[in-house]
């Protein structure tokens, strides 16, 4: 009896708090304010803490110091003939050196950019023409393409036939991208450090 | 469907055992008095068998790790140590790789009884997406189980999956990076997988708990699609009827796989498997495992990569959403003469796709894929929704027991008695 009496009370409060305003409100609502408070600083510090506590879970699974430590390889590119490939392994992918023929790099750089699917000229593709050097894995879903194969006579993909040109720029197929080429510097005239 | 427990425990131990866990009260009530159907066919049977392949793989899989070693170097080899050097063990890898085939083989069965007899309409939707869940979890189980070996399909098998991963626009390379845990698939991908592989089965076990309890909520459905409207004259308790039924269909089930363990255990894999990961040279032919030929297919006919991306995992998605895409209000294909026809070409429209899954994609077979892809959609997407609307269902039976009764042609009174209440016999 004693309970329904007061929240009859504590419901014509409330309408007496709509009709005179901010005053009244702040009258017959303290408690529930400080209560709230509690209710959000907690909820708040258990979302932080539960984040922190999740952060080291997912973040063990990015590649660790050791695999970080195998970032950089260093190539020898005096040996390599031209019109001949080299396949180097850095970061566990395979990345073809390719010393290419006169033809091959005038091929490259007289396709007109605007026929291209993900359109880069050449020259921005190498730092000297002779040596074309890019990651072997296929922009698609990650096969390595056989070399000196397909229409472009660059490489093609045998899983779902995406075909490159002599500048592993992708010219037909599925896949959405040019072969990507990796950050490296000439050492020596003919060394390179790839990463 | 399932009253409240009206177990009786025989002993002293027993009533001192139940008053304080009452968990013989639960089997008893779910797997001895619960009321099952007594028109239920033997495609009814497969739920049993599915417990029982997940118990199997189970088994076997926990002995197999005693002898595999998780990493690059050393899978290939331990596998083929568990071939030869271990006692058994060909026997128990065999029955382990081809179980997993038999346990798609059931669930495929499964899902299209489920498809066939309406099993996901109201009010067992929850039901039915528990079994959605339960098939995502077994295809990312099977996946990953597919890696361990560590032979030229596992690696490139992983590669291309993981790398769907990277057509999600923005992020995409960053969570297959973190996925891999380094630049390519290698060994901290191998020990991830094996420890999720490890880790899956037991949540599907998990998931499976809450599809049976959700099953024996709302009851089974039968092939007449007609709910049980009088529990003495339409079912039959499950003890003895659907254990002897579900033990037997799983004997002949179990002598099917063992024809592929005893004569054919390598029909089903792939022989580049048997060469050992190369992540340099790609297999010129890359295929998954046969269960996932028509999703692979799918994949495929898209020409652009997110486009495929999103087709494959929409294929699985669509299942979730059968409650409410069919507007038929009658459940079983048995009484919707035109959807069972679309029924039966959708189930020639995924077999087609496998086929083409496995084919190279080039020329005629891109083209097919396209087509039967349109249909595989267009059955969920456009049939479900439209067809409940224009269909006329047959007449249905009144109850459960007349639908069997009646299919007897009428028969004597005493054959009618008999059947319908063979236990008292």
């Amino acid at each position: 009896m004693r309970a329904k009496d007061e929240r009859s009370a504590a419901a014509a409060a409330g309408r007496l708090g709509q009709d005179l305003g901010v005053i009244v409100a702040e009258a017959t609502t303290v408690e529930p304010t400080r209560r709230d408070f509690l209710y959000i600083t907690t909820a708040a510090m258990g979302a932080v803490g539960a984040g922190a506590v999740a952060w080291p879970l997912i973040s063990q699974m990015s590649p660790d110091a050791s695999t970080l430590a195998l970032a950089s390889t260093e190539v020898d590119l005096s040996a390599l003939a031209e019109g001949s490939s080299m396949t180097v392994k850095w970061r566990g992918k395979p990345v073809f050196v390719r010393h290419r023929t006169k033809k091959e790099i005038e091929e490259a750089a007289a396709t007109p950019i605007a026929q291209l699917p993900d359109p880069q000229a050449d020259a921005q593709r190498v730092k000297k023409p002779e040596f074309l050097v890019v990651i072997g894995v296929c922009t698609h879903l990650g096969c390595v393409p056989l070399g000196q194969q397909g229409d472009y006579h660059g490489w093609f993909c045998p899983c779902h036939g995406s075909h490159y040109d002599t500048s592993g720029r992708i010219r037909k197929g599925p896949a959405p991208k040019n072969l990507e080429v990796p950050s490296y510097s000439f050492i020596a005239d003919t060394k390179i450090k790839i990463g | 469907m399932s009253g409240p427990s009206t177990y009786v425990p025989k002993s002293a131990i027993g009533r001192w055992f139940e008053s304080r866990l009452p968990i013989m009260g639960l089997i008893h009530s779910s797997f001895v008095v619960y009321p099952t159907p007594r028109n239920l066919n033997y495609f009814w049977t497969f739920g049993g068998i599915l417990s029982l392949m997940l118990g199997l793989q189970i088994i076997t899989g926990i002995v197999l790790v005693m002898h595999y070693t998780p990493h690059v170097d050393y899978a290939f080899a331990s596998v083929e140590h568990i071939m030869r050097d271990v006692n058994w063990g060909w026997l128990i890898r065999y029955a382990h790789a081809n179980g997993a085939s038999m346990f798609f083989i059931a669930v495929y069965i499964h899902m299209l009884r489920g498809l066939y007899y309406g099993s996901y309409k109201a009010p067992r939707e929850v039901l039915w997406i528990l079994g959605v869940i339960i098939f995502l979890l077994m295809m990312a189980t099977a996946f990953m189980g597919y890696v361990l070996p560590w032979g030229q399909m596992s690696f490139w098998g992983a590669t291309v999956i993981t790398n769907l991963f990277s057509a999600i626009p923005l992020v995409g390379d960053a969570i297959t990076i973190w996925l891999w845990g380094g630049y390519s698939v290698d060994n901290p991908t191998l020990n991830r997988f094996f420890s999720l592989h490890y880790l899956l089965p037991f949540m599907i076990a998990g998931v499976v708990i809450l599809h049976v309890w959700a099953l024996h909520v709302t009851g089974q459905n039968n092939p007449t699609g007609v709910e049980v409207k009088d529990v003495k004259r339409d079912t039959l308790p499950f003890t003895p009827y659907a254990t002897v039924k579900d033990g037997f269909a799983m004997v002949v089930f179990l002598a099917f796989f063992s024809w592929f363990i005893f004569y054919v255990p390598n029909y089903l894999g792939h022989a580049d498997n048997y060469i050992p990961a190369n992540p340099l040279v790609t297999p010129p032919h890359i295929v998954p495992e046969w269960y996932f030929l028509p999703f692979y297919a799918i994949l495929r006919a898209i020409p652009d990569k997110l486009g495929g991306v999103i087709a494959m995992f929409g294929a699985i998605a669509v299942l979730a959403f059968l409650p409410w895409l069919d507007t038929s209000r009658v459940r079983s294909a048995a009484f919707r003469p035109v959807y069972r026809v679309f029924f039966w070409v959708f189930v020639i429209c995924c077999i087609g796709l496998g086929y083409l899954g496995a084919m190279p994609a080039e020329g005629g077979y891109v083209i097919a894929s396209q087509i039967l892809t349109f249909y595989y959609f267009a059955f969920f997407l456009l049939v479900m929704p439209l067809l409940g609307l224009f269909e006329t269902p047959k007449p249905l039976p009144a109850s459960i027991a007349d639908s069997v009764l009646m299919r007897g042609g009428g028969g004597s009174a005493m054959a009618t008695g008999a059947a319908s209440a063979p236990e008292t016999k």
